[in-house]
């Protein structure tokens, strides 16, 4: 009987897993996760969650989904070694042999080498995110280190549980990776409106257990630090095994790694982007779950469409939601339309739609761009005279 | 207790027990309800927990959350006047006895 393993049971193994059955593969499915319990969707760790949410809402299925679906699931299981020659892996002295590997590590927080590190928690694991929560009593002060989505949909909690809160990114302007400079602007604002401070262009120089150091000489004192400074993928076990790695396990159209029997998924992949044909690496449960699907597809059914699927992300930060279709260049302009959307280009072409509580707008971009149609600013029902300069 | 019925499009119906406060989705998925993927974990971000909800219903179910209708659109199944987004239905006293009906996929 065919068998599909799977290192790493977060959104996407999961999703991989999941959808094989839905497809119809018939095959043993082996799942594999390093963290304790069971599957669970890290979303909301930064989010509801901390918000008085349960850990039985995280799950992503019950015990019984596993059973049903004859899912072998292992968790707290630590893969040593990926055996390309002998097609096998090796779990806890056991040998395991495959005949479809899907590699779905995902990324673990980044640790830059900061004087006093061990001072600052990381929120990424369920571990993590329940330290944090117990933590939050009593209003204490709380630093963030790093004002990315996760940072700042921290910060926004933390702020709306009536603690005091400052962000601190060494970048001129917050989630810089992610949005144009207007959407920036306006999250600045509303985070300050909101009673944090937010500190731009001053990355941290040292922490210590009262608090942090900025590079500008600035002194934050925090009972609690959080380092949210982005994520590098896990990609050890495919580099150690003689996989192409470059930010990335290095996957092709059709997701497959340079051994034709392993495949990557979501955020430990290095993909080409659809639309540019450049490598890109996605963190978001879009790229994990709709990788997953086309993965699942390919071996269950032998499926042959590149991977073609529009990029989205979001993120809620107090009352606003931000949505973002598609993908921009760092290099792409921003303009910024009436009602607040903001539409990005490279030359004439709209690569990405940003929008808060406009789930109307993003999906009008999601369709539009699926459709393989260019987008323009007419379906937006905004005119170039209205356009705010 | 209060306790929903889930009918397939193939008339199969199954009738668990649901939990106060939690989604009409998150019991669709504890009941392993086919049908119910709920991609993005009830973000509201995708359509992939769309139900249909009878007439009868659709007053303690209430109203459509903002930008609900918007995610149904892209919805990959049939869309009618009775479509909800699972995620976005909590469950309450009133709700029980819901008949929630699943969407066939569209070939």
């Amino acid at each position: 009987m065919e068998r599909v393993v799977i290192i790493g049971a977060g959104q996407g193994g999961f999703q991989a897993a999941a959808s094989l059955r839905q497809e119809g593969f018939d095959g043993e499915i082996l799942l594999i996760g390093d963290e304790p319990g069971h599957p669970y969707q890290r979303p909301p760790l930064s989010k509801a969650y901390l918000k008085g949410g349960t850990v039985q809402a995280l799950s992503l299925r019950p015990d019984s989904f596993f059973e049903t679906h004859k899912i072998d699931l292992r968790m707290g299981c630590w893969v040593r070694a990926i055996d390309r020659a002998n097609a096998r892996v090796e779990i806890d002295g056991e040998q395991i042999a495959y005949d479809h590997l899907i590699i779905a590590t995902g990324a673990r927080n980044l640790r830059p080498q900061i004087a006093g590190l061990e001072h600052a928690v990381g929120l990424r694991t369920l571990h993590d995110a329940s330290a944090i929560k117990a933590s939050l009593v009593n209003g204490v002060r709380v630093g963030v280190i790093g004002g990315g989505f996760i940072g700042l949909e921290f910060a926004a909690v933390a702020r709306e549980l009536g603690h005091s809160v400052t962000v601190a990114e060494a970048a001129p302007r917050l989630m810089a990776r992610a949005v144009s400079e207007p959407m920036s602007a306006r999250f600045a604002e509303k985070h300050r409106e909101m009673g944090t401070d937010i500190l731009l262009s001053d990355g941290v120089a040292e922490i210590d257990a009262a608090g942090f150091t900025l590079a500008s000489g600035r002194r934050i004192d925090s009972d609690l630090t959080l380092l949210a400074a982005g994520v590098v993928p896990n990609v050890e076990l495919a580099k150690l095994a003689g996989l192409q790695v470059d930010n990335g396990i290095v996957v092709d159209e059709m997701l497959v790694t340079s051994d034709p029997v392993i495949s990557a998924l979501g955020d430990c992949a290095a993909f080409p982007d659809p639309v540019t044909g450049r490598s890109i690496r996605l963190e978001s449960v879009q790229a994990a779950t709709d990788h997953a699907r086309m993965i699942a597809k390919r071996i269950a059914k032998g499926a042959d469409t590149p991977y073609r699927a529009v990029p989205w992300f979001w993120s809620d930060q107090a009352d606003w939601k931000l949505q973002i279709a598609g993908l921009a260049g760092p290099t792409d302009t921003a303009e910024e339309l009436a009602d607040g959307t903001v539409l990005r280009f490279c030359g004439s072409r709209i690569t990405a739609v940003e929008t808060i509580n406009n789930a109307k707008a993003h999906m009008t971009a999601r369709k539009g761009m699926a459709s393989g149609v260019p987008l323009t600013r007419q379906q937006f029902n905004i005119t170039p005279a209205e356009v705010l300069v | 207790m209060v306790s929903i019925t889930f009918i397939q499009p193939d008339g199969a119906a199954q009738t668990v027990q649901a939990t106060l406060g939690d989604s009409v989705m998150q019991t669709a998925l504890n009941n392993n309800i086919e049908g119910i993927f709920a991609e993005c974990g009830g973000a509201m971000m995708c359509a992939t927990c769309h139900c249909y909800i009878d007439d009868k219903w659709a007053e303690k179910t209430g109203d459509k959350s903002d930008g609900e209708d918007d995610m149904l659109d892209c919805a990959e199944t049939e869309v009618t006047d009775a479509s909800r987004l699972t995620c976005q239905i909590k469950v309450t006293d009133a709700l029980d006895g819901l008949v929630v009906r699943l969407p066939s996929e569209l070939a």
